[in-house]
């Protein structure tokens, strides 16, 4: 038999918590470490909102009516800054293209040798990368917001805040495992630049990104009594953006606002868990094939 | 350049003849591992027809080894590029899974992946690194101390008596990518001991470094090593690696073993002739040498001879009494010359296989 090693490892209490927290130090230095690009990167998110403004400028003043599906003017402006926070908390530059390079560059290797793991490690460098670009966000989108707060309905109640914020954790936890898993793809294919083209395509036009998806309402599936609005409501993607900023302007409310954040909380749960079996399957292939 | 005061006085070749325990740490059976290559036609139009079918083969990279090491051992794979040491390294860290055989490390099925196992070694792969690139090796080491879950007190005490070792406190702080190659080496190796691995895998460690920082690392490796009667295995094509840390060379070309022994057996047994120079008092003649020997170089009064070592014991009196010898001398077959010869001979049989 082997005898028993000379440094077993320390099994203090929390000792996964304090790995986990040292992950995610680490990655805060690291992402300090390019504060440069940071600011540069938060200035230029403002800029695809002004094109919209404008965009929904000349639509109201072509047309004579107050509201459109039930915005006014006033109320898309405010959607959009509200999707500009929801997405600064979903959206995750780099992820899947990052596991899918530490793939072909062989890098991945690390956490096949090392005590770790690897989703984990994501995560948490992940929570970093958020945790700086708040930051250093904070200032200006304060600014906007003070600019702009006349397009806003009056601040809503606790519970409305309480919800909007559990589902602006669970859409960052939402988007992390999308292109997580997105990213492990990379296990199958050599280049996954295209497959995450083509999602963030989908993603654009169903997150409520390019306008307020209760716009579907109106439009029908061809099954009576379903309109297109009810079938994206089931998919994950208008909880990466739609979603929170519904919440706050008071679009979703009472049962549906819980139906919705169930919804959400189980595409967390199914994300996860695929994204978990990608990496299994994937190891097991990169294993097998080469490493 | 100086190195470290504390290897200075560490025997570079002492203490290394302790016995391995009974148990084997590392044992392989049978291990075999094919790649299957996809073939890529030239051209554009049977690049498009690639995209429909695309033919395949298996190439083997190692085929069906069998080897065990003990506790304490230092081995060196060696073999030519592409001979299989890299897959075999991989295998027995787990990092890919055998198309046959067994192995066992540890006590664990390294492909098994337990995270008891990755606490016990460690691999060090070249320029991979482990090091974060743009912090100082430092915070790597912080997250290995979380990663690894080594006490505070012992971490301390591990990465400061490496650090010194090798010199490098004064790069601790300084981020990984302004450093250069030997010292990034140097840093990775400490991040791969921190732990106190018991065993540590090196994939060609000395690549690429200049002959001062060759030599720094076979230092220190060789003094942890017999420091903390740590199992090594490395690959090298490097025969300086071989001499200076390795009671064992295990010689792998084309997937197959083709020597494991120490290295001076290698040499009685893959060498039919000994060097002999001759530094005489007249110029000799051609054919006068040819009576002893194959002559390889005859310049002025000096001639190096190449003599069956079965004839030896009977030509050296020989050469004594015909000629006026001033200085003579019989050495080996340089170890370089002998390696490479195996390689050559080994490659020569495989294209006669394939023909």
């Amino acid at each position: 038999m082997i005898e028993t090693r000379s440094n077993p490892a320390v099994r203090w209490p929390g000792a996964g918590l304090r790995t986990w927290w040292m992950m995610l130090v680490i990655s805060l230095e690291e992402r300090l470490a390019y504060r440069g690009d940071f600011v540069l990167g938060t200035l230029m998110r403002f800029l695809p909102i002004v094109t919209q403004l404008f965009l929904w400028t000349a639509v109201f003043s072509a047309t004579s009516r107050p509201d459109i599906a039930g915005y006014s003017r006033n109320d898309i402006v405010a959607y959009y800054l509200l999707t500009m926070v929801t997405r600064a908390f979903s959206s995750m530059p780099g992820l899947s293209g990052g596991i899918a390079r530490s793939v072909r560059d062989g890098s991945v290797k690390k956490y096949l040798v090392q005590p770790v793991d690897y989703v984990s490690f994501l995560l948490a460098s992940r929570i970093a990368h958020k945790l700086v670009y708040y930051i250093v966000a904070a200032l200006p989108f304060a600014g906007v917001f003070f600019l702009c707060r006349h397009f806003f309905p009056p601040i809503p109640d606790a519970l409305t805040i309480t919800s909007f914020v559990l589902a602006l954790v669970l859409s960052f936890l939402l988007g992390f495992f999308l292109e997580a898993t997105l990213g492990m793809l990379g296990f199958w294919f050599l280049e996954v630049s295209s497959i995450v083209f083509g999602y963030m395509l989908v993603q654009y036009l169903l997150s409520g990104h390019m306008f307020p998806l209760d716009m579907l309402a109106g439009i029908g599936t061809g099954i009576p009594g379903l309109s297109l609005a009810d079938v994206v409501r089931w998919l994950p993607f208008e909880y990466t953006a739609y979603f929170p900023a519904a919440i706050w302007l008071g679009k979703v409310q009472g049962t549906q606002l819980v139906y919705s954040l169930v919804i959400e909380a189980g595409w967390v749960i199914v994300m996860a868990v695929a994204c978990r079996i990608a990496w299994w399957r994937g190891t097991r292939r990169y294993s097998a094939f080469g490493g | 350049m100086h190195n470290s005061n504390r290897l200075g006085d560490a025997p570079l070749l002492a203490n290394r003849q302790f016995a391995a325990t009974s148990a084997p740490l590392i044992a392989v059976e049978g291990l075999a591992k094919e790649y299957r290559v996809y073939d890529k036609p030239e051209g554009l139009l049977a690049s498009v027809s690639g995209l429909f079918r695309r033919t395949s083969r298996l190439v083997p990279a190692l085929r069906g080894v069998n080897l065990t090491v003990g506790r304490g051992e230092f081995v060196a794979l060696l073999g030519p590029n592409g001979a299989g040491k890299t897959t075999f390294l991989k295998l027995l860290s787990g990092i890919i899974t055998p198309t046959r055989g067994t192995a066992s490390v540890l006590g664990h099925v390294p492909w098994e992946r337990a995270d008891d196992f990755r606490r016990r070694f460690a691999l060090v792969m070249g320029q991979r690194n482990q090091l974060w690139w743009d912090l100082p090796a430092a915070e790597s080491f912080r997250l290995h101390k979380e990663i690894y879950r080594i006490e505070t007190t012992r971490f301390e005490r591990t990465r400061d008596e490496l650090v010194d070792m090798l010199d490098v406190r004064k790069l601790l702080l300084q981020p990984v990518r302004e450093l250069s190659l030997g010292e990034r080496m140097k840093l990775e190796l400490v991040a791969a001991l921190l732990h106190e691995p018991e065993v540590l895998f090196l994939d060609e460690p000395t690549i690429g470094l200049d002959v001062v920082a060759q030599h720094t690392l076979h230092r220190f490796l060789s003094h942890v090593q017999t420091e903390r009667q740590m199992t090594v295995v490395l690959t090298t094509h490097y025969m300086k690696d071989v001499a200076a840390l390795c009671q064992r060379v295990v010689v792998i070309t084309h997937g197959d073993i083709l020597y494991d022994g120490s290295l001076d057996q290698i040499v009685d047994r893959f060498t039919t002739h000994k060097i002999v120079t001759l530094d005489l008092d007249h110029e000799p003649s051609q054919e006068r040498m040819e009576r002893f020997g194959f002559p390889c170089e005859i310049r002025g009064p000096q001639a190096i001879l190449r003599i069956d070592r079965s004839r030896i014991a009977d030509v050296l009196p020989e050469i004594l009494r015909s000629e006026t010898v001033r200085d003579i001398s019989v050495e080996d077959v340089p170890l370089e010359e002998i390696v490479a010869s195996l390689f050559r001979s080994e490659a020569e049989i495989h294209t006669r296989e394939s023909e």
